[in-house]
């Protein structure tokens, strides 16, 4: 997760700007470093000159000069540099090959839908590769339902906020594929620290295999049945949509293709059985303070539910 | 023995020792003060400024607001009359001091007469409270903070008037006097600004 | 001297009994008594505030770590940086300005002394107020009701909606009454520096304290006063229905962002500018030599001042302002960076030709100045707003602000503290202690902030509970914390240099430096009345002019 392995061109280009800060802000420290090393050793009170006051020396307004332009031209180098990046960032036009994809940050979850291609899913967030010959890049709004929080991904960009009552624009032209991490960066309450994002960057085959896959609604499991009825008369649809079924909730994530999802609780825990149960027993257990209450189902029908959740591919 | 620590005094340059006079500490005290309060009417001007226009429900100021022109007089007038208290008053003449001073509250009073009247049309009439929508918050805080600091002057002033009738302000207190009226003074200064966002700007 | 005034005194006159003392302390309207409460009110919350950090250091050395509960943990960092700012740092730098303003430019207490006293209990009511909180019920966890919302408060986690119960009222009023003290402090300083210097000391001839002091008075005035509008309107959204940051009525988030950093930056600049100060005050000293460029160094302070209130979105570059904001604020933040660098090439140009003394005090300038240096070099690196877009939030800028605050600010206030502490007790703070004190401490802040800016290059962001290992954030958190345990060990040997010095420190006589201005005129400690006649001036070194008649610096001034 290191700004310094950038894997998209917003990235790559903090990256280079980032080198250039990094080498002036390093020739000024050495060179300030190295005056006031100097100055110590050499203008040290010694048996010999202690005792006798040096030349009481005022000031110099030539030397005073020369240090102020210095440190203005070093600004204006800087600031060119750093605005150009700013533009070019910033002021990038969404060609119209792009994914467009929302993002709504929750306390404390992440929604991810693409209304251009009716998915809606939650946490982990799939974008297909751009290559320079294709381009295909994702641009992203950002909304909140409730406070702010902060999207970070920092091989793929800079991060952008997610502010109630406010739309924020963020790009990323992913050039490998692979898994990117990230969390919220933004304060946002209990479980913040909780709030881990898992960016999975495809191929444009497996991005539109995923797609089609998101798009269908929820298999339908004969033998999941029990679970289902635990789901749907216990509170459970009033928080969550799985599609094609009455739950239509949107407090919480959606969950009609869970199983495509490798953590729950957005990355607090691996998606695994176990996990699921325990999370479904006991929220508070694995992330104390989320806004998943527990239901207080007896052990019969949490196996019933998490049968019902596993076949939710 | 000397019982008291030695203290140098360090010998300036012979000069012809020029008068050293420096700005009376009320009177810096007072605009210091004052620059920190116009800081946080600023504040609240620019949150009345930047929600113009974007309260989502309920009446907008073009709706209710009806201009104070009276009552804007009245504090304007005020400030006349409590600087020629002062003047009064540095030439000891006492009596004319505490009736231009009795004028001063007088008019300060009846602006503050005013502000009760209107917020009571708004809240009776309109509907319109604090919590109605964003023009309510505004208009409540900003002119409710203006309200707030006319009081706190009233009770000020009312001070004064009282230990005057009672003899005891004379031209030997006319420099605190002053520091009080650059208050008052700020208070009228800060309904001009007001006064023009809300009902000027603000419509 | 003044052991003969008391030998002779108590041969007339009872001691005073303890009530009669705390009596005299609690009532006190003298600016040397007052700026003492200050600092040891201070030094109280640097201890509590210490803790805190511990706490969050312990619970962070180990990934998924349980020592605190997230919610706890929640409340630590709002209470370490809420304690640190407002009643550690602003109390601690108004006492330094309180007792040695009025000694240094030869005036005998503040313009307003019961003004005063009145501001010290305003911030001594919102400390209480603070603290309060831990034994206050109704908090959402029942862990206490303490802040848990960050010491910026970000609205809307401020709101009832997302923060039911008392927490969030309890930072507000707690920290609205304390900046209602700061700023009458502030007229006091200001009233004091411009119109009760004595005879001679024109506004050219005042310690480089004086002008600091009165510039960051004047901050204060404009700068704090906005968060106190800004928190105003938060107690009118939660207690009257009010929506400045209902955002569900249309209101702003980042109304509540613009205004609290419109405080916040020239906050930290009212830090540092005190601290400019002491060193102002004390290099020259432990160079021998006058400060280097004094109108220039007055000059950059009132230019840092003014240029520091247009640069306050550098703390919102993630907010999502256009380009044009963004390049605006970037250039400013760069700009402010100008003047602030010169003060360093100053000290430098101060230090340059001089014999330097390696004295408690000089190590911790010296620390200063190296440690600032890197401070302000990272802040140039955030002030380059793409960079800033993957630096914000996370653990760079903790260690950024860290180095200003501890290394830059802490480092400061120790050397003060050994530079001064003669003059106000008498007695001399052990040099063996002092140099135990300084490389114990440095040792321990370089463990923990330097290799605190990694993690943030690594991802790491800031205010989590916990975090998944594997990331390469886990040795560092580990080094980090184990430096801040080395921090409170030096921390310690530096309160117990003060307590026992109190009693066998060597007796430190007037002017045990070699110093040049006014405060070394009188006694340790100085009598009540500060002069028994005020001074007259000719020069910014009386006492220079005094030791060297036969070549003064009124000659050249």
């Amino acid at each position: 997760m290191s700004i310094f392995a950038p894997a998209s061109t917003p990235a790559q280009s903090i990256f280079d700007l980032s080198m250039f800060v990094l080498s002036v802000t390093a020739v000024i420290f050495i060179v300030v470093a190295t005056l006031l090393v100097y100055a110590i050793v050499k203008f040290r009170a010694t048996p010999e000159n202690a005792g006798r006051e040096p030349a009481q020396v005022y000031g110099s307004t030539q030397i005073e000069l020369a240090w102020t332009i210095t440190p203005v031209l070093i600004v204006l180098v800087l600031f060119a540099a750093t605005a150009r990046v700013i533009h070019a960032i910033q002021d990038a036009p969404q060609p119209p090959t792009a994914v467009e994809v929302t993002v709504i940050g929750h306390q404390f979850w992440w929604e991810y839908r693409y209304p251009a291609l009716g998915v809606v899913t939650a946490n982990e967030l799939h974008i297909p590769v751009s290559e320079p010959s294709r381009p295909r890049p994702t641009f992203l709004q950002l909304l909140s339902a409730d406070t702010d929080h902060s999207f970070w991904i920092p091989e793929l960009a800079g991060k952008t906020d997610l502010i109630p009552n406010r739309i924020n624009r963020l790009w990323m032209d992913p050039h490998r594929r692979g898994i990117f991490l990230g969390q919220c960066a933004q304060y946002c309450g209990t479980q913040h620290a909780k709030m881990l994002q898992r960016v999975s960057v495809d191929t444009p085959e497996d991005f539109d295999a995923w797609v089609r896959a998101q798009q269908q609604a929820a298999a339908r499991d004969e033998s999941a049945v029990a679970g289902r009825r635990v789901f749907e008369t216990t509170a459970c649809i009033n928080c969550h949509t799985v599609r094609g079924t009455a739950a239509n909730g949107r407090f919480g994530p959606d969950l009609t293709h869970l199983m495509s999802r490798a953590t729950i609780a957005s990355g607090a825990a691996e998606n695994t059985p176990e996990n699921l149960r325990l999370w479904l027993k006991d929220p508070d257990g694995i992330k104390p303070g989320s806004l998943m209450p527990a239901m207080k189902l007896s052990e019969v029908e949490l196996d019933a539910l998490v049968r019902y959740m596993q076949s939710l591919r | 023995m000397r019982a008291v620590a030695a203290d140098i005094e360090p010998v300036g340059a012979v000069e012809a020792a020029p008068a050293w006079t420096l700005p009376d500490r009320g009177t810096v005290g007072m605009l210091s003060f004052i620059i920190a309060e116009s800081a946080i009417f600023t504040i609240f001007v620019v949150a009345y400024l930047f929600y113009l226009g974007k309260s989502l429900t309920g009446p907008t100021p073009r709706d209710v607001l009806e201009t104070p022109i009276f009552y804007t007089i009245c504090l304007i007038s005020s400030s006349v009359t409590i600087h020629l208290a002062g003047r009064r008053l540095a030439r000891d003449e006492r009596l004319t001091f505490l009736l231009l001073w009795l004028m001063t509250l007088v008019l300060g009073g009846l602006f503050m007469y005013g502000t009760a009247q209107e917020w009571h049309r708004l809240i009776y009439e309109h509907g319109l409270t604090i919590s109605t929508n964003l023009f309510g918050t505004t208009y409540y805080s900003l002119v409710g903070l203006h309200a707030f600091h006319v009081t706190v002057g009233l009770v000020m002033l009312a001070s004064v008037l009282v230990l005057g009738v009672a003899g005891r302000v004379g031209t030997a207190q006319s420099p605190r006097v002053e520091v009080l009226s650059l208050y008052w003074h700020f208070v009228d200064v800060v309904w001009v600004v007001v006064f023009t966002v809300v009902y000027i700007v603000g419509r | 001297m003044s052991s003969e005034v008391l030998a002779m005194q108590s041969a007339r006159i009872d001691e005073p009994t303890w009530i009669e003392t705390l009596h005299g302390w609690v009532t006190t309207v003298d600016h040397k008594r007052i700026g003492l409460l200050y600092i040891l009110f201070a030094l109280l919350f640097l201890v509590i505030a210490g803790v805190e950090a511990l706490v969050i250091r312990i619970q962070l050395m180990y990934p998924h770590n349980d020592f605190v509960s997230p919610q706890v943990f929640n409340q630590m960092f709002t209470m370490h940086g809420t304690t640190m700012i407002f009643f550690v740092a602003m109390p601690i730098l108004f006492g330094f300005g309180n007792y040695l303003v009025p000694l240094m430019i030869g005036a005998r207490d503040m313009a307003f002394p019961r003004l005063n006293a009145f501001s010290f209990w305003l911030s001594a009511l919102g400390g209480f107020l603070l603290y309060f909180s831990f034994l206050g019920g109704g908090g959402l966890y029942g862990a206490g009701a303490a802040p848990d919302v960050g010491w910026w408060a970000y609205a809307p986690l401020t709101a009832r909606a997302f923060s039911p119960g008392s927490s969030s009222d309890y930072w507000t009023i707690a920290v609205l009454v304390s900046g209602f003290g700061s700023i009458g402090t502030a007229v006091n300083l200001v009233a004091t520096i411009v119109c009760m210097r004595c005879p001679g000391m024109t506004l050219t001839r005042m310690p480089l304290l004086a002008w600091l002091y009165l510039t960051m008075a004047g901050m204060v005035l404009i700068a704090v006063t906005p968060l106190s509008a800004a928190q105003i309107m938060l107690l009118i959204d939660r207690y009257l229905g009010g929506h400045f940051f209902d955002t569900q009525a249309g209101g702003s988030a980042t109304l509540w962002m613009h205004f609290f950093w419109i405080f916040g930056h020239p906050e930290v600049y009212i830090l540092i500018i005190p601290c400019f100060a002491f060193m102002s005050e004390i290099i020259p000293v432990f160079s021998r030599k006058p400060i280097f460029g004094y109108p220039v160094m007055v000059a950059a302070t009132v230019c840092i001042a003014f240029v520091s209130m247009s640069v306050w979105a550098h703390h919102m570059f993630t907010i999502g302002m256009n380009s044009y904001a963004n390049s605006f604020f970037a250039i400013t933040t760069m700009a402010v960076g100008v003047p602030t660098g010169i003060k360093i090439f100053n000290w430098l140009g101060t230090m340059w030709g001089g014999r330097i003394q390696f004295r408690t005090p000089m190590l911790f300038a010296i620390g200063f100045l190296f440690q600032f240096l890197i401070a302000g070099l990272t802040g140039v690196m955030m002030a380059s707003a793409p960079f800033d877009w993957q630096l914000s939030l996370s653990y760079f800028v903790v260690a950024h602000f860290h180095y200003v605050i501890v290394g830059g600010i802490l480092f400061a206030l120790f050397a003060a503290f050994y530079y001064w502490y003669p003059k106000v007790t008498g007695r001399m703070l052990s040099e063996r202690l002092g140099t135990l004190h300084f490389w114990l401490f440095l040792l321990g802040f370089h463990l923990t902030f330097d290799p605190m800016h990694f993690a943030g290059l690594l991802g790491m962001p800031r205010r989590i509970y916990t975090y998944e290992p594997g990331r390469g954030w886990d040795a560092i958190n580990l080094i980090v914390s184990v430096g801040a345990l080395i921090q409170a060990v030096a921390i310690v040997i530096f309160v117990a240099n003060l307590i026992v010095s109190y009693w066998k420190g060597a007796r430190a006589g007037k002017d045990p430096w070699d110093a040049w201005t006014l405060e070394w005129s009188m006694s340790s400690p100085p009598p009540a009345y500060n002069f028994a006649s005020i001074p007259t001036v000719a020069s910014r070194r009386p006492l220079w002019d005094l030791k060297h008649p036969e070549d003064p610096d009124s000659r050249y001034e």
